[in-house]
């Protein structure tokens, strides 16, 4: 599309391009390059601010907190993909008494903040009486009211758009409304859907972050108390910048799956196309 | 319904607070997040190359870091200093303007194929191109995705509770101090939040209606 914006440029465009990109490159290497420095002159390559994270124990406890992100991840997408398609044909019942609790539902729980949820189970339900309230429930519990909720209107959507006669020859041979829906209409939606529902994925992967918030022992929680240690120098920048290499690290992982999988459907005709402009709607 | 009157005084200072995040983000979000997506479009290619990495590595950061880097992270660097809030305003900018790239690229998309090639013929260069025809079309197309991206936006203000900017997150630490209980605070913050939401729905279908390009 960006090369229909312009026109194949002749030989004084593109000495111009080639001024511009030089420019462009010089002012990004001046932005870096100021970053860097004031890291530099801050100390922040100091020996004594990365030592800490030469010790074999301090490297193991990061491993753990890895750990700690990925099960809080792994659980929360499994349980969100489950509650979504639940949501999903709840809303597409033609009973009224159902399909509007999972209305209301998915409304209500898409508008409020992950934080406030996860901060509803922490802080709110054990004055209460409840008990066993961990710091992981608490995150695994927002994470998958509001990513079930999210991946509902993934699924209602995809399974909108599939072509009607998809599910009257379902209903043309006998089967009721359940089984058109399992085995015919919903097959074809996570097919379709699959890079959305994958782009989702790495939403939860990025919102289990917030687990630091309420006190969940995750990478970003370690990030914290390893930066805070004074006889290291409080390394809380190589501390960041270790958590947003790991963090962006996995993110890229699960985005090239979506974007490897994107590909190998495009090649298959047999998935049914969507609007492209559907999928933008709810991705937001 | 006690616990809100009581403490009108937090929750007003909290939901100010959010309204004003919001605001300030939202709109140094739009402007930054339209440049990265005309770079992304442009001609030359380290332009391109630059805005797609900015894309790439933020989208792919948690929010929650974007802010701890700068709420404890950027105090450390001997630059100038800034309050919390500001902190926070910066990081939800930087963090909103990749979507907003990502939103209006999408709507460059949607614009047929034909009105950039009119624009061409009549020898307009990259730029009027951009502005005059295809981002004014654009804009109109791309409501429901940049309308999500704003309410994304409202409901990550309450991230910056957890780097010491009192807004609406931070109600609950608050209130639990004065011996509240935790829930009814949870909940009312919760109420408003979905009461906030729904007014951006609402504006944006009146937008998409009032806006909707004829073609």
């Amino acid at each position: 599309m960006s090369s229909v914006l312009f026109d194949a440029p002749g030989p004084k465009a593109r000495a111009r391009y080639r001024i511009l990109g030089v420019v462009t490159a010089l002012v990004i290497i001046a932005i870096v390059g100021f970053i860097v420095l004031r890291f530099a002159q801050s100390g922040q390559f100091d020996e004594k601010k990365w030592h800490l994270f030469t010790f074999p124990l301090v490297q193991q406890t990061i491993i753990q907190s890895v750990g700690a992100t990925l099960s809080a991840f792994a659980t929360a997408a499994v349980l969100s993909l489950v509650l979504g398609v639940f949501l999903a044909f709840g809303r597409l019942s033609d009973r009224k008494w159902i399909s509007l609790p999972c209305y209301g539902f998915t409304e209500l729980f898409r508008a409020i903040p992950l934080l406030i949820l996860m901060m509803i189970f922490y802080y709110g339900l054990p004055p209460l009486g409840v008990q066993g309230i961990t710091p992981f429930t608490a995150v695994v519990a927002g994470l998958v009211l509001y990513n079930g909720s999210v991946l509902a209107e993934v699924f209602r959507a995809g399974i909108e758009s599939l072509p009607r006669g998809q599910s009257e020859a379902g209903y043309a041979i006998g089967l009721p409304k359940s089984a058109v829906m399992t085995n015919i209409l919903l097959p074809q939606a996570v097919r379709s859907m699959l890079p959305v529902i994958i782009s989702q994925l790495v939403v939860i992967l990025k919102d289990t972050a917030l687990g630091f918030i309420v006190t969940y022992n995750e990478i970003l929680f370690q990030a914290k108390y390893f930066g805070s240690q004074a006889q290291y120098g409080s390394p809380i920048i190589p501390s960041a910048i270790i958590a947003g290499v790991l963090y962006v690290g996995m993110c890229l992982i699960l985005a090239g799956i979506a974007k490897w999988l994107e590909s190998r459907m495009r090649r298959n005709v047999k998935v049914v196309k969507v609007a492209k402009s559907e999928i933008v709607a709810i991705e937001g | 319904m006690n616990t809100l009157l009581n403490n009108s005084d937090l929750f007003i200072t909290g939901f100010r607070n959010t309204l004003i995040l919001f605001g300030v983000a939202g709109i140094f979000a739009l402007i930054l997040g339209t440049i990265v997506a005309t770079l992304r479009v442009s001609p030359i290619p380290a332009m391109r190359a630059a805005a797609t990495l900015y894309i790439n590595v933020v989208r792919n950061t948690p929010l929650t870091l974007v802010l701890f880097f700068f709420a404890l992270g950027y105090p450390k660097l001997g630059l100038v200093e800034i309050d919390f809030m500001t902190a926070a305003t910066v990081g939800l900018s930087l963090y909103t303007a990749t979507y907003v790239a990502e939103a209006v690229r999408s709507g460059i998309n949607t614009v047929p194929v034909g009105q950039a090639e009119a624009a061409r013929a009549i020898g307009l260069p990259f730029t009027q191109t951009l502005t005059l025809v295809i981002l004014p079309q654009a804009f109109r197309a791309v409501i429901p995705p940049m309308f999500s991206v704003f309410i994304a936006l409202l409901k990550n203000t309450t991230v910056a509770a957890g780097f010491s900017v009192a807004e609406a997150g931070a109600i609950r630490s608050n209130l639990s101090e004065r011996g509240e209980p935790a829930m009814a605070g949870l909940l009312w913050v919760a109420l408003i939040f979905v009461l906030l939401v729904f007014i951006l729905s609402f504006v944006q279908r009146k937008l998409e209606k009032k806006w909707k390009v004829a073609r």
